[in-house]
């Protein structure tokens, strides 16, 4: 084991204030630390020197849960392909690192405090359709539906975005696509999904849209920063499940008010 | 009750345009058929190394075809995709910015292009030619193209001398470079543009990704060489003159 010499950059803001970068030297930090771990040993030492520990996200610290955030050097969950800040190790990095600590950055998910964002609109947009209605009663018969084994596996694919909004974090348009594409995807493609997806794929891209992400501008920093390796095909089969959906609803109109309805 | 539901549609389709998704189709859509206009713009272009007489009948039969309605039934769809593409991508480009307040310290780029971060100046360049190009060839303001100079006979019939009004027209060096500085700007602005269309469409799969993103570079370089290369024969190696 060796200790690494760390200046760490990091923001520090109290919601509804500017903020500004703080200079903390991160001194004796184990390389075999998570970047988690550094953060918590730099806040240990800041509370026995009475100052006001860092802010950050965290809860499952092994890849699962989507808590923990952060844009390190300019990249959210750091440099590591496919791996959350909570993954992320020590040995990674040189002694003598600067390292720039940020929150997430979007209008749509405004800073608590310090690395602190509130992510809450992805729970609004997985409200507005990111799920299937199902009857209440006793559970239906495991397998009853028969699903292709490669539609499965790419729903699964899908399944596998755990909401940490790096992707809106990385888009120089804070776009939220990949995230909403993967939610909306991941049910569009399933034949479960298959009555309410004109529905669903509307709702989420309307509430998206409300919650003030940007535009997808094609570039693709979203799936080089996802933790989870989202495609964008994803996106891809958004846009085309939106068009189709759209037109529809134009032209067709609903169901009930159909032509050849009953 | 027809009221009724001509407004139903007309509130979807306005709600598909107030939609991200929505405006970014209608500025794919009209990207195609300006991707499509530029190939055939510079095929026509390029008979002008054919000599006189082929860019001449071309020119005419051009200004001619459907008693000359067709020019202008040309001339306003080109002007409706511009619009549309433009407006809507200043839109696009204004919410983009709304959608991050407060810059990063540090926002590195890992995968993305020079090309795609640059696509709005890059095209609002290409506006300003496309201004002046107008102006130098089609309304040929402030420039004599227009005069009894530019006049020749062409199968028994008076027609517009194109051939000469290109040769003196890319004579003048400012000119020249102009254009060609304009054409680099296209090639950014193509190389991200083609492939990014066939995505926004929802065309794109894990395997034509590839195919859509290398044919976009080899259209961006074909409409690169071959436009630029009226300009570069005539102004450096006096093509014509
Ligand atoms: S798509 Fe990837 S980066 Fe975006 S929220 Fe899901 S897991 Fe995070
Ligand atoms: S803390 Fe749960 S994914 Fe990082």
């Amino acid at each position: 084991m060796s200790l690494l010499n760390l200046h760490l950059k990091v923001w520090r803001q109290n919601r509804g204030q500017p903020g500004h970068f703080q200079d903390i030297e991160a001194k004796d930090i184990p390389d075999h630390a998570s970047f988690l771990e550094m953060m918590d040993i730099v806040n240990e030492r800041l509370i026995q020197a009475g100052q006001e520990p860092v802010a950050f996200d965290h809860d499952c610290r092994e890849g699962i849960c989507g808590m923990c955030s952060m844009q390190i050097n300019g990249i959210p969950h750091g440099p590591e392909k496919a791996t959350t800040t909570c993954q992320l190790h020590m040995r990674k990095f040189r002694t003598g690192d600067t390292i720039w600590i940020e929150p997430f950055r979007a209008t749509a998910f405004p800073v608590i405090k310090d690395l602190m964002v509130d992510r809450g609109a992805f729970d609004r947009i997985q409200q507005a359709g990111g799920f299937v209605t199902v009857r209440t009663g006793a559970a239906p018969d495991a397998n009853a539906i028969l699903i292709g084994k490669e539609v499965a596996d790419a729903a699964m694919d899908a399944a596998a975005c755990i909401g940490c909004g790096a992707c809106v974090a990385a888009c120089k348009n804070a776009s939220a696509m990949l995230f909403v594409s993967a939610k909306a995807g991941q049910l569009n493609s399933l034949p479960q999904g298959q009555p309410e997806k004109d529905r669903r794929t509307l709702a989420m891209v309307r509430q998206m849209d409300k919650e003030g992400f940007g535009n997808c501008t094609n570039q693709y920093e979203c799936e080089a920063s996802c933790p989870k390796e989202i495609s964008v095909r994803w996106i891809t089969k958004l846009n085309r499940d939106y068009a189709a959906a759209a037109m529809k609803e134009a032209f067709v109109g609903r169901q009930e008010s159909s032509d050849g309805g009953e | 009750m027809k009221i009724l539901s001509m407004s139903a549609v007309l509130d979807s389709l306005s709600r598909f345009y107030a939609s991200s998704i929505g405006k970014k189709i209608l500025v794919a859509l009209t990207g195609a058929a300006l991707v499509l206009f530029v190939l055939g713009h510079m095929i026509g272009n390029l008979l002008v190394f054919a000599g006189p007489e082929a860019i001449n009948e071309y020119g005419h039969m051009l200004q001619t075809a459907l008693h000359g309605g067709g020019v202008w039934i040309a001339r306003l769809g080109l002007l409706a995709a511009v619009a549309i593409h433009i407006i809507a991508t200043i839109q696009l480009t204004r919410q983009n910015r709304a959608a991050r307040n407060d810059a990063y310290g540090q926002h590195k780029a890992q995968v993305s292009s020079k090309a795609s971060h640059t696509m709005i100046w890059s095209g609002l360049t290409l506006l300003a030619f496309i201004v002046y190009h107008l102006l130098h060839f089609t309304v040929r303001a402030g420039n004599g193209f227009n005069g009894a100079a530019y006049k020749t006979e062409l199968h028994g019939e008076t027609v517009h001398n194109v051939y000469k009004m290109v040769i003196d027209g890319f004579s003048w060096a400012p000119a020249s470079l102009f254009y060609i500085i304009a054409m680099v700007l296209l090639y950014s602005h193509l190389s991200h543009g083609v492939s990014s269309l066939f995505q926004t469409l929802g065309l794109t799969t894990h395997r034509t990704a590839p195919v859509f993103k290398a044919l976009g570079h080899a259209y961006a370089t074909l409409i690169l060489v071959g436009n630029c290369s009226i300009p570069v024969a005539i102004w450096l190696f006096g093509y014509g003159r």
